[in-house]
């Protein structure tokens, strides 16, 4: 066995520390902050989860029955934040701290004080952040994308913004460490075209952070020196302008979006191949795809705005460089296909998420693309349309993702199997009310029917009642998950072999399960036919 | 998406549908592929795993069909942001401009001659207003005006506008930003404080067009619809003859409601955007 050669034999003299503050606040160890992440990302799930609860509690029918308009302003806005900066990316930032290491061969993160800091920040951030739920003004209201003037109006702007800031500087540290790790702690073989496409989709990732988190940052501040010292960045009465904002809000923005799934086409093209027993199709073509996505996001940020009123010229740029991402897009859901066609594939729970993944996917990608087209968005923006759209890509694109990977690598992380009865109940549950949520939502976009409204005309009232019923019944199937992960984790007797999956490839299948305290202190070695995406010689 | 009723009104909507079309056959190739794939290359069937992994050809093509089906909707939807940014030849001007909760028109000018006064407020009507409290008892189901309902998407004074007649109006906005969107006409554009955008549109039939603020602008941003009533040219001339007069005259109620803003003045320079 590989590990029989690279795992050290002293681990029980160095293993985790006995005392549970020092394990788990004192920690730099990247599986332990890797757990972190991740039991923070579920709470954080939850807690966002709760928000959009009362969103569809209030939108079961016309009228205004539990909350008022100010109330539901704050929880579409907190639902948002909540989601993508306490669920979403977190929930990546675990998995990449558990699993780069293990699958490059390295025996932990290349930073891991800085990487115990970037965690602790969060904490602190979303704790500022939801506690204005509770002071006299009530939390921010003014959307997750903080327009001025609009954003200006409340009282929270403060912690708003440092809650931002905290959070931007927490990403930032932890994709100067995912690059730091993967360029510098690869083992010998390693060669950077050998990494698993989830390693890839990771260090592009972080690139993406480092160049636009501090845009938000600049962003942000100027909103805060606006609201509190006087100036006038974006204020019209004193010749500044609210359009700017926009633009450097989505010059962050777009990016941002590709930060929530490029991890999530890499977890996805890591489960595949495992379940298809076949190699990925077109390794190469799959990492240029995901460089080409992350160049493209750079100039298609002014598709969220073509509705502002921007030049004929601005509108034709911006739509044709938005519909070319379709086509390295096009390219990925094409070799997962691919990758399925002549394997010999056995459907597990990681790949029943995986494959529904590609499906809704692919239609968040669809309803993409009719939104590229300008004149048509010219009704869609701004319509519950674009709510379907972006909830298929991020709850059936991204979090489809890290529940497929939970389950992919949680017998690694913990030596036991989970359930694999209740993982499936879990996944039909949650794959089947999760489009009764979204996809009438596209009706309701069609039909008229704007965003952030907390009431509505009764000719709206069908699809959103049924939409609230899938709301409450996916709300409810996410807590078979958390009872899957405990029972998992807690009392599973069943143990976990090293390789959990019959056609797994890759170095974190080589260690033992669970994975020791410390893996790798010596570098393995590399057999190219161990890897995940099997011949890359051409 | 409804069709519209104006003479650009049909271009969102032919976009809309061939770009369904055209996803729904890219849909059905993929997805099928896939279940063919599920279906026929499952272990618990036999199957073996096969050990290919990259045919260039294969992959050549599906990058360049899409390049094709790309352009040939780029090349349509090209045509339809042109048209919709020329606002020239216009026979009338509206201004509108966005408030915290109420839309406000004034009629600036009409075949070329200048209108004076006429201008006014639109916010939700009273009946819906009640309804929508918290816990106000009240069903919206019972918001009707002629059999229709029309529960957050009446006001108490519409824009009155003619038909066939190419209105160009300019947008803008006193406090926050807001976007006037009425379905029927095909856009929405948004009202920004400080920025004036200028857009047209020309209604073939008659009617009453209704439509909401698309841009989140605080609590009552679910509360400010729209109402556009089209009607024949003879018609809208003898209205604007009406409110012209009642303009004329010393009274107050009137004249309060008419009152113009001191914020952005109408002939403010309208955004470049859409001069060409």
């Amino acid at each position: 066995m590989a590990h029989d050669a690279t795992h050290d034999h002293h681990d029980d003299h160095h293993g985790a520390p006995k005392n549970f503050f020092v394990r788990w606040c004192m920690s730099t160890n990247h599986k332990d902050i890797g757990t972190l992440y991740l039991v923070f990302s579920l709470l954080m799930f939850f807690i966002g989860g709760s928000f959009a609860m009362v969103i569809r509690a209030e939108l079961f029918k016309p009228g205004l029955q539990l909350v008022q308009p100010y109330f539901f302003n704050e929880m579409t806005t907190m639902h948002a934040l909540v989601m993508i900066f306490g669920a979403v990316m977190p929930a990546f930032v675990g998995l990449g701290n558990w699993m780069i290491p293990l699958m490059i061969g390295a025996p932990d993160m290349a930073l891991p004080r800085m990487n115990n800091l970037s965690f602790w920040i969060l904490p602190f951030a979303f704790a500022l952040l939801l506690s204005t739920l509770f002071l006299p003004g009530g939390g921010p209201a003014g959307g997750w994308t903080m327009y001025p003037p609009l954003s200006l109006q409340g009282d929270s702007v403060a912690y708003l913004v440092f809650a931002v800031h905290l959070m931007g500087i927490s990403s930032i540290m932890g994709a100067i460490n995912i690059i730091a790790t993967i360029l510098n702690m690869r083992a010998p073989g390693m060669d950077l075209l050998k990494m698993p496409v989830f390693v890839w989709s990771w260090l592009i990732t972080a690139f993406l952070l480092i160049a636009v988190m501090p845009v938000l940052a600049g962003a942000v501040t100027m909103l805060l020196t606006d609201k509190y010292f006087g100036t006038s960045f974006f204020n019209a009465a004193g010749g500044g302008d609210p359009v700017l904002f926009q633009h450097i809000f989505w010059f962050f923005g777009h990016p941002e979006v590709y930060i929530m799934i490029l991890p999530a086409f890499g977890l996805v093209s890591e489960i595949i191949p495992t379940f298809a027993r076949k190699p990925i199709f077109g390794y190469k073509a799959m990492v240029f795809a995901i460089a080409s996505i992350a160049f493209l996001s750079f100039i298609v940020w002014a598709h969220h705005m073509f509705a502002v009123g921007l030049p004929l010229g601005g509108e034709i740029f911006f739509m044709y460089a938005t519909m070319l991402i379709a086509v390295p897009t096009g390219v990925k859901v094409f070799n997962w296909v691919s990758t399925m066609w002549g394997g010999s594939m056995t459907f597990e729970t990681p790949m029943l998420f995986a494959i529904a993944f590609v499906i809704l996917f692919t239609i968040g990608g669809f309803s993409g693309l009719m939104l590229a087209l300008a004149p048509a968005d010219f009704q869609y923006h701004d319509t519950y349309f674009v709510v379907a759209h972006f909830h298929y890509v991020l709850v059936t694109g991204a979090i489809f993702a890290i529940i497929a990977a939970t389950y992919y690598w949680l017998p690694k992380w913990t030596g036991h199997m989970y359930s694999e009865t209740w993982g499936k109940i879990h996944f039909w549950n949650s794959v089947i009310w999760v489009n009764v949520l979204f996809f009438p939502q596209h009706f309701l976009g069609l039909a008229g029917m704007p965003r952030r409204i907390p009431d509505y005309n009764v000719a709206f009232a069908n699809f959103n009642m049924i939409s609230s019923i899938g709301g409450f019944l996916f709300g409810a199937s996410q807590l078979i998950f958390v009872g899957v992960v405990l029972h998992c984790v807690f009392f599973s007797k069943k143990k976990a072999p090293d390789r959990v999956w019959e056609g797994a490839k890759g170095l974190e299948w080589t260690v033992p399960s669970p994975a020791p305290y410390h893996t790798f202190e010596l570098p393995p070695v590399i057999h190219d036919d161990e890897l995940a995406h099997g011949h890359i010689e051409d | 998406m409804t069709r519209g009723v104006t003479t650009w009104s049909g271009e969102p909507y032919f976009l809309n549908n061939v770009a369904l079309g055209v996803c729904v056959v890219i849909g059905i190739l993929v997805f099928g592929a896939m279940f063919i794939a599920m279906f026929r290359f499952r272990k618990s069937r036999g199957a073996v795993a096969e050990k290919w992994s990259h045919n260039t050809t294969l992959e050549i093509v599906w990058t360049t069909i899409p390049v094709i089906i790309l352009i040939a909707l780029a090349y349509l939807a090209t045509g339809g942001l042109r048209t919709f940014a020329d606002t020239t030849g216009s026979e009338m001007t509206v201004k509108v401009t966005g408030y915290q909760w109420k839309w406000r028109y004034d009629y600036v000018e009409y075949k070329g001659k200048a209108i004076e006064s006429v201008g006014f407020m639109s916010k939700l009507d009273r009946e819906s207003d009640e309804t929508r409290q918290l816990n106000s008892g009240l069903d919206p189901k019972n918001v009707k005006v002629d059999g229709y309902n029309t529960y957050l998407i009446n006001v108490d004074k519409p824009l009155v506008v003619p038909v066939g007649t190419k209105i160009r109006f300019v947008i803008t906005a006193g406090d926050v930003i807001h976007s006037w969107w009425v379905p029927a006409l095909g856009w929405k554009m948004d009202a920004i404080p400080g920025i004036v955008n200028a857009t047209w549109t020309n209604i073939n039939e008659p009617g009453e067009y209704r439509g909401q603020c698309a841009e989140l602008c605080g609590q009552d941003h679910g509360f400010m619809p729209i109402v556009v009533k089209a009607v024949p040219k003879a018609d809208f001339e003898k209205w604007l003859a009406e409110q012209q007069a009642q303009a004329k005259q010393p009274e107050p109620a009137a004249a309060s409601t008419a009152e113009k803003p001191a914020t952005a003045q109408v002939d403010a320079p309208v955004s470049q955007g859409h001069q060409g």
